[in-house]
């Protein structure tokens, strides 16, 4: 005999506290700390920071071993804690003119004042699984020169100097904030930056490779990729001017690109912008590559392609959002399962009325014996 | 890095303040989605973050919340729900349609009517009810403002030309107060009468799609359909298996490896109480072998 299912609220309780010790796992092992992760697997925290959009490497430490390390799980746990912090305004703009550069490379000019910048990269490491690090042992200090004063002046702007390449347009006013308004369409370029830099990695990553694959092509060149630490700044209406709030380390692309011009503009390059939390080189130039992407309407230039389109961009970017809807599908649908399957019923029922008797009551015969 | 406090009913005062602006709109204009500033909830986008909202926003301490999924007080995401209103909100729970100032659903509308005292909050997934057929917000919203619903009556035309029925067991659109065509979330079309005419508030909130939209108490609710092809209620040609009940929504529940199964009420308040007042299994088979179709869904058992 059926009994209605009752006990939802333990087996939940239970499930958590299975949860919380598949977490810690063997006690024998030592237990994450905040600083192994923060220091260790620190690009991991960069990515919660950045598509959590909060800066805090501890709490986005916290929530990446709270998530067993799923990081669009830690990406969610980051969100949730924001959207209940106050917000009391906007920053100044940074300058990342005048970062405290660790990494700047440019892949338009051979040299450039400043100087190509290597720093810390995977880049031309051979991919080859470094056994020893697995018993893990001592690190050599790196190599250190004398920094001087020259300032890392961007690429965008040198070019800008000899009027190759458009003008940034002036900043808005009152810039937007998605968190605050939904997003409507069409999306000014202030929430479009902000949608794709909370937008997930790996959906901007797609995006960006398939316009170098032909949808949507931009003629892309990587103006220049700086990694460093920026002064934040706010402007205290009771103090009348800017405080310093700190600094946060910040990966910024330009990525300078081919246009041909129209009627009422001249041939010249245009710009892709990307910008992320900590060091985030790949995020930054697919979020330049999809930016430019999305300003072909702007440009006249030919649209269609999937990139290119601000509306299935913006819409399914959020991993947080997507993440939660695909897997929605989880929670009980039988209520509209039952509801179609009336449906289908009663459709059956007449496709099979409508062949040959025979052939009706053989197929029925099958597909009760396919049901049961 | 202490347990941060939360304000009552877990959102804080503005956001309050923001969210019940967009109900009032929506109640002044039934049916017509209102984009709102959807927050971050600590519960994933597509679980309810909607219809939480919108409970958060308008629950007072004196409420008596309940909360259902499928009909069922006792699924998981239910009681997720409601232990997340006890801890943020302290406020009185229950499963009992009827002591329920505000009730909070997916997927169902209970059996027992509802009075003018109570709020029904729903969750919505998808709330624009042209989404499939057209995928573009800025042209969804175009169409609404020019009451342009010819390519929805031309969807439900085809279903007829294709397979001789309207093939929408749930989700089934409906016009409210002859304006708005409205999606009145995934219930099943058995529940749609229920939304005519109704006593209590309906509240509809789509959290990751960051709108709220209302039908306010005794408006007019429509189920889109055609002269020749009437809409139809469709529901289960069983009666309940434990509480006998030949006139609410039913589960079919598989019961056994050989595929044998039964039918009991979706509501299981609905069936609880009927039970409670002595009603018990039919023992025999269901009568009527075409009756699967009720125009007029409102239960009339007492609860």
């Amino acid at each position: 005999m059926y009994v209605a299912v009752k006990g939802g609220e333990r087996a939940i309780e239970n499930a958590h506290a299975l949860l919380a010790d598949v977490r810690r796992g063997d006690r024998a092992v030592p237990e994450l700390t905040l600083d192994q992760i923060g220091h260790q697997l620190a690009l991991g925290v960069d990515r919660v920071m950045c598509e959590g959009s909060l800066y805090d490497r501890e709490l986005a430490a916290l929530a990446i071993k709270q998530a067993r390390g799923d990081l669009i799980e830690a990406i969610f746990l980051l969100r949730a804690y924001r959207t209940t912090l106050p917000r009391f305004g906007a920053s100044v703009p940074i300058e990342t003119g005048d970062m405290d550069i660790r990494r700047r490379v440019s892949a338009t000019f051979k040299d450039l004042p400043g100087g190509q910048v290597l720093g810390p990269t995977f880049d031309y490491t051979h991919r080859l699984l470094d056994h020893t690090l697995a018993e893990g042992g001592d690190v050599p200090e790196p190599a250190t020169a004398p920094g001087d004063d020259t300032k890392f002046r961007s690429v965008a702007e040198l070019l800008a100097g000899s009027g190759l390449i458009e003008n940034n347009s002036p900043a808005a006013e009152d810039v937007g904030d998605l968190t605050r308004e939904p997003l409507s369409f069409p999306a000014g370029r202030d929430l479009r930056l902000q949608n794709l830099a909370r937008g997930d990695e790996g959906f901007l990553l797609a995006l960006a490779y398939s316009t170098q694959r032909g949808y949507g092509r931009n003629h892309p060149f990587a103006g220049e990729i700086r990694y460093g630490e920026v002064e934040i700044e706010f402007f205290a209406e009771d103090a009348g001017f800017a405080v310093p709030l700190g600094a946060i380390a910040v990966t910024e692309c330009q990525m300078v690109n081919q246009f041909t011009g129209n009627a009422d503009q001249p041939p010249r390059f245009t710009r892709g912008y990307g910008l992320s939390f900590g060091q985030s080189e790949r995020k930054a130039m697919a979020m330049a590559l999809v930016d430019r992407a999305l300003r072909a309407a702007e440009l006249g230039e030919e649209t269609g392609a999937p990139a290119q389109d601000a509306e299935f961009v913006l819409s399914h970017s959020d991993n947080v959002q997507a993440t939660g809807f695909v897997e929605h599908l989880k929670l009980p649908h039988y209520v509209d399962f039952q509801a179609e399957l009336g449906l289908l019923r009663k459709l059956q029922a007449e496709f099979f009325a409508r062949g040959t008797q025979a052939d009706a009551e053989s197929q029925m015969t099958a597909l009760q014996d396919a049901a049961e | 890095m202490t347990a941060p406090a939360y304000n009552f009913a877990y959102l804080d005062e503005q956001t309050k303040r923001m969210i019940r602006r967009a109900i009032l709109k929506a109640i002044a204009i039934p049916g017509y989605q209102v984009p709102f500033a959807s927050r971050e909830m600590p519960m994933p986008y597509g679980w309810g973050t909607g219809g939480v909202q919108v409970t958060a926003s308008i629950l007072g301490p004196d409420d008596t919340l309940k909360v259902i999924d499928q009909g069922s007080d006792d699924t998981t995401n239910a009681v997720s729900i409601r232990k997340f209103f006890t801890k943020t909100a302290n406020v009185r729970t229950t499963t009992a349609t009827i002591e329920a100032t505000v009730i909070q659903t997916r997927h169902r509308v209970p059996e027992t009517p509802l009075s003018e005292e109570q709020v029904l909050v729903y969750q919505v997934p998808i709330p624009e009810p042209l989404r499939f057929l057209e995928p573009r917000e800025t042209e969804t919203r175009r169409m609404h403002a020019l009451s342009e619903y010819g390519l929805m009556h031309v969807k439900l035309y085809e279903d007829i030309a294709r397979h001789g029925h309207i093939a929408t067991a749930y989700a089934y659109p409906v016009q409210v107060d002859d304006r708005y065509v409205m999606d009145p979330s995934p219930i099943p079309k058995f529940d749609n009468p229920k939304l005519d005419d109704c006593p209590a508030l309906q509240l509809f909130g789509a959290g990751r799609e960051k709108r709220i939209y209302a039908i306010p108490p005794y408006t007019r609710v429509v189920s889109l359909d055609f002269e020749d092809h009437p809409f139809e209620a469709y529901r289960h040609d069983a009666a309940c298996e434990l509480c006998g009940a030949s006139d609410s929504f039913l589960d079919e529940v598989i019961t056994d490896d050989d595929g044998n199964r039964m039918f009991v009420c979706s509501d299981t308040d609905y069936c609880e109480q009927r039970r409670a007042l002595g009603h018990g299994p039919y023992n025999a088979a269901p009568a009527d072998p075409q009756g699967s179709s009720h125009t007029g869904a409102s239960p009339t058992e007492p609860a």
